[in-house]
């Protein structure tokens, strides 16, 4: 217990906390015992390394603020246009008309070439055919196994016959407004679309997009319950997840928010899939659309697919392809314009695991889509 | 012709010596100030470098980082304007991220003037790793120590107030309980420390 009024000495030694004759009494004590002198030193530095700790964690906290207010203020912006520096790129912007004559005159000669070769040259278009039924063979095994692993995480066989709910899955906000993404795959000819919380509130939603192609769909919850929130806790990723950085997800693939850890393993997803990307962590029906962290709390992807046959490998969509999919969403739609998905900077970098899923979690709902 | 106009107007509300004095004393204006007026150069700086708007965020907000570190030393002396140093910190941040992911590995084009900030990014990393060291002996300490120690060390509770909020019927039962932590928390740290350098 010695120690214990040793550090608390020179806890208030530092601190300027001692009487003057306190003062000369420690720094005597100092002086004679090296032993305390160097529990001292050894304290001092540590509470030093503290204090730093403590003073950066602070201003790092002040600057993600200072980002977000300048966003919602827009004194800076996500997008800017970029001048152009290089000169291989000014040269292009100097020459672009010209290059475009120049290509598309050699363009039209090659068509006039290739189309007097093949009107003059004997006809033998079964190679041709050939060819494509065979592109057609490959495209129709490729869709086989895509239904194959979709049916293993979409379908919810345990839904008895007389219930209208026919698939489930997880999504997860995008912006405060209540705007969700998920997999289209999950939504997919639903009529209805209930979502829940972790709380087990629902509320209504309907498909504001839905992109096949990159199986994704953003709804909309349409509400009177749902309140908009002014922030979300996390911001979604532009870029692309490192190799072997961990990741953990959050989903529904029972009533119950479940939470699960693992890594990058690969950053294609199945077959060279290069918007998705593969991750090692287990997941079950259900968590299809569920968001993919990374360690800062960020959005890194969207969990969609896992390979039936192998343990532990999934597939997500990368995290850009929401981006893209709100700027078809707004071509398609003018009245979505104004709808951003939030990019204001994660508050949670740093932050505990726990704390982190305390923030995240009511941001994460599950989707129940019914048809009649 | 950009950089005349901006210069003007950092200087009429406030010089760079109070700007710096500023950023040292966490005053959230002069932060600001620097903020706005910055970061769209580093902005368009990453982004005709391969880089994104994320990639922009992280560079910048660590050359502030630097600029905080560096303003609160009373030995430190700018000897350009804050506007040069924060670029030329990104920049040489960003060339050695580039590098580190092996995308690009050619010189960043730029065109400001940069001065050399090579020895303050070294220090940086040091304290980086610091940082790292001590917030992961805070996140295996668990609570209620963690959250006993903040408000102690880092939030300057007084020991009655967190004897209050924690529950413990007096202060000097917390202040024990303290003790206890602060010796675990010290063991994390410098067995992580000692092997790390």
């Amino acid at each position: 217990m010695e120690d214990n009024l040793i550090l608390d000495a020179a806890e208030r030694y530092f601190k300027g906390e001692m009487s003057p004759e306190e003062k000369v009494y420690f720094e005597e004590v100092r002086k004679n015992n090296t032993e305390v002198d160097l529990l001292v030193v050894e304290h001092s530095m540590f509470l030093n390394q503290l204090d730093a700790y403590g003073q950066t964690r602070d201003f790092k906290h002040q600057l993600h603020e200072i980002h977000k207010e300048l966003l919602t203020n827009g004194e800076i912006s996500e997008d800017i246009d970029i001048k152009p520096t290089g000169k291989v790129v000014i040269l292009w912007h100097k020459y672009k008309k010209v290059t475009a004559i120049a290509a598309s005159i050699a363009g039209f000669t090659a068509i006039l070439i290739s189309s007097l070769i093949s009107f003059f040259s004997p006809g033998n278009n079964k190679d041709i055919l050939l060819l494509n039924r065979k592109i057609d063979q490959v495209m129709h095994n490729v869709k086989l196994q895509d239904n194959k692993i979709n049916v293993v995480l979409a379908s919810n066989s345990k839904v008895p016959a007389n219930e209208v709910a026919t698939k489930g899955g997880s999504s997860f906000l995008i912006n405060g407004k209540g705007y969700l993404a998920t997999n289209a795959h999950v939504v997919e000819g639903a009529s209805t679309i209930i979502v829940q919380n972790n709380k087990g509130q629902e509320f209504k939603a309907v498909i504001a997009h839905i992109d096949n192609l990159r199986d994704l769909a953003i709804l909309k919850i349409e509400d009177i319950d749902f309140k908009p929130l002014i922030s979300l806790p996390y911001n979604i990723r532009r870029t692309a997840a490192e190799l072997g950085e961990p990741v953990f997800t959050l989903g529904f693939p029972r009533d119950e928010i479940v939470y699960n850890e693992g890594y990058m393993s690969a950053k294609t997803g199945y077959k060279g899939d290069t918007s998705t990307c593969q991750i090692a962590v287990s997941a079950n029906p259900g968590n299809s659309g569920g968001p993919v962290f990374n360690r800062n709390g960020e959005v890194i992807g969207i969990l969609s697919k896992a390979q039936s046959k192998a343990e532990g490998v999934v597939f997500a969509i990368k995290s850009r392809s929401v981006y893209e999919t709100m700027d078809d969403l707004k071509k398609d739609d003018s009245t979505y314009a104004k709808i951003k998905p939030t990019n204001t900077g994660t508050s949670m970098k740093g932050m505990d695991r726990v704390q982190q899923i305390k923030q995240i979690e009511d941001c994460v709902f599950m989707v129940k889509s019914f048809t009649r | 012709m950009q950089k005349g106009i901006k210069n003007n107007t950092v200087k009429s509300e406030l010089t760079e010596q109070e700007l710096l004095m500023g950023v040292a004393k966490n005053d959230q204006k002069a932060i600001e100030l620097i903020y706005k007026n910055n970061f769209p150069v580093i902005q368009s700086l990453i982004l005709s470098n391969n880089g994104s708007y994320d990639d922009a965020r992280d560079i910048f907000q660590e050359a502030m980082i630097v600029l905080y570190e560096n303003a609160k030393t009373e030995s430190f002396v700018l000897t350009c304007q804050i506007k040069t140093y924060v670029y030329s910190i990104c920049k040489r941040l960003w060339l050695k991220k580039l590098q580190y992911n092996n995308r690009f590995t050619t010189h960043v084009e730029s065109l400001e003037e940069t001065v050399p900030v090579e020895e303050d990014i070294e220090n940086q990393e040091r304290r980086n790793t610091d940082f790292v060291i001590m917030e992961k002996a805070l996140g295996n300490l668990g609570e209620p120590c963690r959250g006993l120690l903040e408000a102690y060390y880092l939030q300057k509770k007084s020991m009655q107030a967190i004897a209050h909020s924690f529950g413990y019927t007096n202060a000097e039962n917390a202040k024990t309980q303290k003790y206890k932590c602060l010796m675990r928390l010290k063991k994390i740290f410098f067995s992580q420390y000692n092997t790390g350098d």
